[in-house]
This record gives structure tokens, C-alpha cells and sequence, in this order.
């Protein structure tokens, strides 16, 4: 079984790699990009059996650090 | 005073750490990441600069996860002593010891120079050696050091004057200037520059030193 963490800085909490990309796309002449976020997929191959609540509690303990980002995650 | 220093994969400013400890009449004993037990008797650990585990995932997340950061969280939690200093700052704040964390430079840069830092408060073991006010001269080198923490976290820091040091001219974008804070009981502290690469004529500086020798003062045995 696959599953897909996305991690992401919370809103609210700076991302300058997100706001250095945003400029460099304006230094490209793509206009109107008013943000840019930069966050991390994690591809996690599990054994079967594996629950949604186990890739929670990876989470939780090591894949985010719940301070500062949120995370989502897509099984299958 | 007995010293633990920490050693991870990309430590690099471990035996720094132990030098300076050293010249202040510590004893002190480098200890392994995967080793599961600290010294016994030990007065403070130190938890030293560098790139564990190559900065993977998060600066310091691996490495709080460590067998050695277990012993280390029992030994903050019985109320023994603790410095992180730069990555070690990081890993402190991975494990929860210290709240926040450390986020890339607003400025995205890698900065490696000696900066000002004010002394905010001189009540605790590591600045007693300092009046608050002061205005020292530290050298910082990272990339990831602009403390972030809430809004309730950052007044909670200022009511209890847990801020130690905070920058005079800001170099990475850290909430409220912060560049070192300490725990509630105040026997552990976090900060992104390196007191002990200013420890030693030497290096150019000394600014560092009363802070190794106020430890040892506090925690010598009488």
C-alpha cells in the first residue's frame, strides 16, 4: 500500500523559498502570481494491513513538525 | 561539573563544545547518538552545532529521535541542565524540550559572521555572568535559524523573561529578535549562536567565556 504525506508551512508562518520563487516567476515575465507556497510530498510504501491512523501518528512524530507545518495524507 | 557532549553523524562542533567546557574546569565525556544512557552524575549536556543527519527531512528532526535524546528528555524533565547551540538549539526544540522552532532565514541565505547579541535577562546559570543589558559579540552560522513560535508562545517567553539573548540587527527574520531562550525552570537553554567559538583569544573573541565559567560556577560542587 502507497501512501502520499504532503507537508506544508502553516498559513500564517513565512515561507521565504515559497516568496523567492514567487519573484524569480515575476523575473520570468509570468505575471500575477500573487503566492507561492513551497511544502515536501513523502511517499511512504507500506505493508499491507497499514492504517491511515499509523501514517498519522508518523506524522505526529517525525514527517511534520506540527509547530510550524500541517500535513495532509492520501492512502492508496 | 561533569559534561556530557552529544556526537551525531554531522556533528561538527562537538569537541569546540568540549574545549570550552573543558577550559572552564568541566570534565567532560563525548557521548554517541545511538548510545541509549548519559554519564551517570552528569550536571549538564550539551548538545553541540553541526548538521546531524545532514539536515534531512528537518534540521534536527532525526536526531531528536536519537536513543541518546531519550536519556537527554529524562534528564531535562528530572530538571538537569541542557545547552543546544545551533543545531543543537534545533534538536532541542525537535524534542519539544524548548518550545518553537527554527525556520530557514527570512533572507535564504547561509550567514556566517559575528554578530551583536543583548544579554535580556542575567537570571539563569548560563548568563548570570552577564548583567542584562550587555551587549556581546557572538558569531552565528546557519541557515536555518529564524526562531518562529505563536503569538501565546512568544508573550509566554517575554512574561517569564525566558528570552536569554536576542539579536541587535537581525540577521534571519527570528520573531521578536530572539537568538537563544530558556526553559521554564530556566536549566536549559537554546541558542543559535556559538558562545563557544568565542571562548579562546584565539578565536578572535571572548565574549563567550563568562558564560562557561558562570556554569561551572553554578554547578561545581560547593
Amino acid at each position: 500500500m502507497k501512501a502520499r504525506v504532503h507537508v506544508m508551512l502553516k498559513n500564517g508562518v513565512l515561507d521565504p523559498q515559497g516568496e523567492a520563487v514567487r519573484h524569480a516567476l515575476g523575473a520570468l515575465g509570468f505575471e500575477g502570481v500573487n503566492g507561492v507556497r513551497q511544502g515536501k510530498v513523502i511517499e511512504l510504501d507500506l505493508a499491507e494491513g497499514a492504517t491511515e491512523a499509523d501514517v498519522t501518528a508518523m506524522c505526529e512524530k517525525l514527517l511534520a513538525n506540527t509547530v510550524i507545518e500541517s500535513y495532509s495524507v492520501e492512502l492508496g | 561539573m561533569k559534561a556530557a557532549v552529544i556526537v551525531f553523524p554531522g556533528s561538527n562542533c562537538d569537541r569546540d563544545l568540549a574545549v570550552a567546557f573543558e577550559a572552564a574546569g568541566a570534565d567532560v565525556q563525548m557521548v554517541w547518538h545511538k548510545d541509549t544512557d548519559l554519564p551517570r552524575d552528569v550536571d549538564i549536556v550539551g548538545v553541540p552545532g553541526g548538521f546531524s543527519f545532514g539536515d534531512y527531512l528537518r534540521c534536527g528532526a532525526i536526531a531528536a529521535n536519537s536513543p541518546i535524546c531519550h536519556s537527554l528528555k529524562a534528564h531535562t524533565d528530572r530538571g538537569g541542565y541542557a545547552i543546544g547551540i545551533c543545531n543543537g538549539f534545533q534538536v532541542l526544540a525537535e524534542t519539544g524540550i524548548l518550545p518553537g522552532a527554527l525556520l530557514r532565514n527570512a533572507g535564504l541565505k547561509y550567514i556566517c559572521k559575528t554578530v551583536g547579541l543583548k544579554v535580556e535577562t542575567s537570571d539563569s546559570a548560563f548568563t548570570q555572568g552577564y548583567n542584562a543589558g550587555d551587549v556581546i559579540n557572538i558569531p552565528i552560522a546557519h541557515h536555518d535559524g529564524n526562531y518562529y513560535a505563536d503569538d501565546a508562545t512568544i508573550a509566554g517567553l517575554q512574561d517569564q523573561d525566558r528570552i536569554a539573548f536576542t539579536y541587535t540587527d537581525n540577521p534571519n527574520g527570528a520573531r521578536a529578535d530572539i537568538a537563544g531562550i530558556l526553559s521554564e525552570n530556566r536549566r536549559v537553554l537554546g541558542m543559535m549562536p556559538h558562545p563557544e567559538r568565542a571562548a579562546d583569544a584565539g578565536h578572535g573573541g571572548t565574549d563567550g567565556t563568562a558564560l562557561f565559567r558562570a556554569l561551572m560556577g553554578a554547578l561545581a560542587p560547593a
